[in-house]
């Protein structure tokens, strides 16, 4: 990527960015309804603490990773619905009449979006430590979290900017949050695969890759260094991201050929 | 009094119409309760196993009644986000200059919540049934404990009207869908309240709909319980959140 190219990505980095913090709804909410459910979850489930082979004696630690999958998959769906009225309004095929390439267009979108996660990221950790959590990571293992976070909200935002550069309707990227949210709750976000009852959940469960990339986030609290758990969390990731990227670019692709 | 049966079989008509027909909003009232009993029962079942959970007729049934009372809630939510559509539309201007009886409007939309959410129960008891949902209680305590969701749903409608009536935008979904969240969630969800431990038992046991999720696991089990409390806090909620709804209606008017 060229010099030029770099300070166009940053200044639409920078300008997903902006837009997103001047819209309180989009700042407040991806933070705050997350911590909600975390606190509804952390105190209604405590009890799970007492089943045998439960792995840690803390709930807030156990359900502390759900907060960063939810809050990136939130920040994406709210940024990206601002992706998708660019499309609306106009303003994507108006750039598309400058010198900016195509790729760099996505890369300050995802660059954006990416950077928001992160920001949310700090304040659950924050939270968390707040509240008692300590890292079995330690300090290296915050700085993991923060990478992990960064990947996995490459892998939601490049799915929600094929979703906005597909559809280039605003409804439609909304229409992706109950979609995520499924694949939220049928994962092992409230309890251990191991300790899930019913087979079929227990199956969907393993199926789900956000199971792997929660309990990636989990490891790193309740557990330690533990890479195989981490490895599987972070590949499974770069394997959506790369996914996401490719249909986003293939959606980009015909939407400025149609241009 | 006729006038307004007339504009609220008119309102009621339009909106279950547009439900019906729409399955942008005919499938999430339908497959948000769903879910989330799927993912409660597929996957906190094991939960039974911790001392102290003995609730007679298993987890289904436990997790059956607070998603009917949600689905019952938040049909009335979402009816107020179809009002606060109508006033951004201008619908609601053109229909307020029309309607010869202005409350015939709340209870067009009151009665078409009820009929909204009286389809989601009727699938989600099916899906309930079919996953082998064991039922204690006889017709009687069946009865109470639909009666509770349906005076829940009449509350939930009457509050987000409420709001709707005042803000008249679309932009106000938070302020409809979170305080009924956050109550709802803030009570005995997963466990009983016995096995609730440390902040959060303190606010489930002063939570209003703590008495109506026992009062309704209390009816599906068979040994009613907190019956009276349950009835007199669905009936408070009522009249409170009707005064509200009424006196956003005279706001709405008053606005133009």
């Amino acid at each position: 990527m060229t010099a030029t190219a770099l300070v166009q990505t940053a200044a639409l980095g920078k300008r997903a960015v902006v837009r997103t913090g001047r819209q309180p709804a989009n700042v407040i909410f991806p933070l705050i309804f997350p911590m909600l459910l975390f606190a509804v979850n952390a105190g209604g489930l405590k009890a799970e603490t007492r089943l045998p082979g439960f792995p840690t004696d803390s709930f807030v630690a156990f359900a502390l990773a759900v907060p960063f999958v939810q809050g990136a998959l939130l920040a994406t769906i709210n940024a990206n619905v601002e992706f998708a009225r660019d499309i609306q309004t106009g303003f994507l095929n108006r750039l598309a009449l400058t010198p900016v390439r195509g790729i760099v267009l996505l890369f300050g979108q995802l660059g954006g979006l990416v950077t928001i996660a992160v920001v949310q990221a700090v304040f659950y950790l924050a939270v968390g430590l707040a509240f008692g959590v300590r890292l079995q990571s330690g300090i290296g293992g915050a700085a993991m979290l923060l990478l992990l976070e960064t990947c996995i909200a490459l892998a939601f935002a490049s799915l929600g900017s094929w979703a906005a550069l597909r559809t280039g309707s605003t409804e439609a990227v909304q229409g992706l949050f109950p979609v995520f949210f499924v694949f939220l709750f049928l994962s092992s976000m409230n309890i251990p695969r191991n300790l899930i009852e019913a087979d079929w959940f227990r199956w969907v469960a393993t199926v789900n890759p956000v199971s792997y990339l929660i309990e990636a986030v989990r490891a790193l609290v309740i557990t330690g260094w533990d890479w195989q758990t981490i490895g599987l969390g972070f590949a499974v990731a770069a394997a959506l991201s790369a996914v996401g990227f490719a249909l986003a670019t293939h959606a980009l692709w015909n939407r400025l050929e149609r241009t | 009094m006729t006038d307004a049966i007339s504009v609220a079989r008119g309102v009621s008509w339009r909106v279950l119409h547009t439900f019906f027909t729409n399955k942008a909003f005919l499938l999430p009232s339908v497959a948000f309760p769903l879910f989330f009993f799927t993912a409660f029962v597929g996957g906190l079942s094991r939960i039974t196993q911790v001392p102290g959970f003995d609730f007679p007729t298993g987890y289904t049934s436990f997790q059956f009644v607070f998603v009917l009372l949600q689905s019952a809630a938040f049909a009335g939510v979402f009816t107020g986000f179809g009002i606060a559509r109508d006033f951004e539309s201008g619908f609601m201007r053109r229909l307020m200059l029309a309607a010869p009886n202005r409350r015939g409007i709340l209870l067009g939309y009151v009665v078409s919540a009820l009929v909204r959410w009286a389809t989601v129960a009727v699938v989600v008891t099916i899906v309930a049934l079919l996953a082998q949902m064991k039922v204690g209680g006889g017709g009687v305590d069946l009865f109470g404990l639909y009666t509770l969701a349906l005076l829940l749903n009449l509350a939930g409608t009457l509050w987000a009207t409420g709001v709707a009536m005042r803000l008249r935008t679309q932009q106000a979904a938070p302020v409809m869908q979170m305080p009924v969240f956050l109550l709802l969630f803030f009570a005995p969800v997963y466990v009983p309240l016995n096995l609730l431990q440390g902040w959060i038992h303190g606010v489930a046991s002063v939570n209003p709909i703590t008495a109506l999720l026992e009062a309704g696991r209390g009816f599906i089990s068979g040994s009613p319980e907190l019956t009276v409390a349950a009835f007199a806090i669905a009936a408070g909620l009522i009249v409170g959140f009707a005064a509200w709804a009424v006196r956003g209606l005279r706001r709405a008017e008053a606005a133009g």
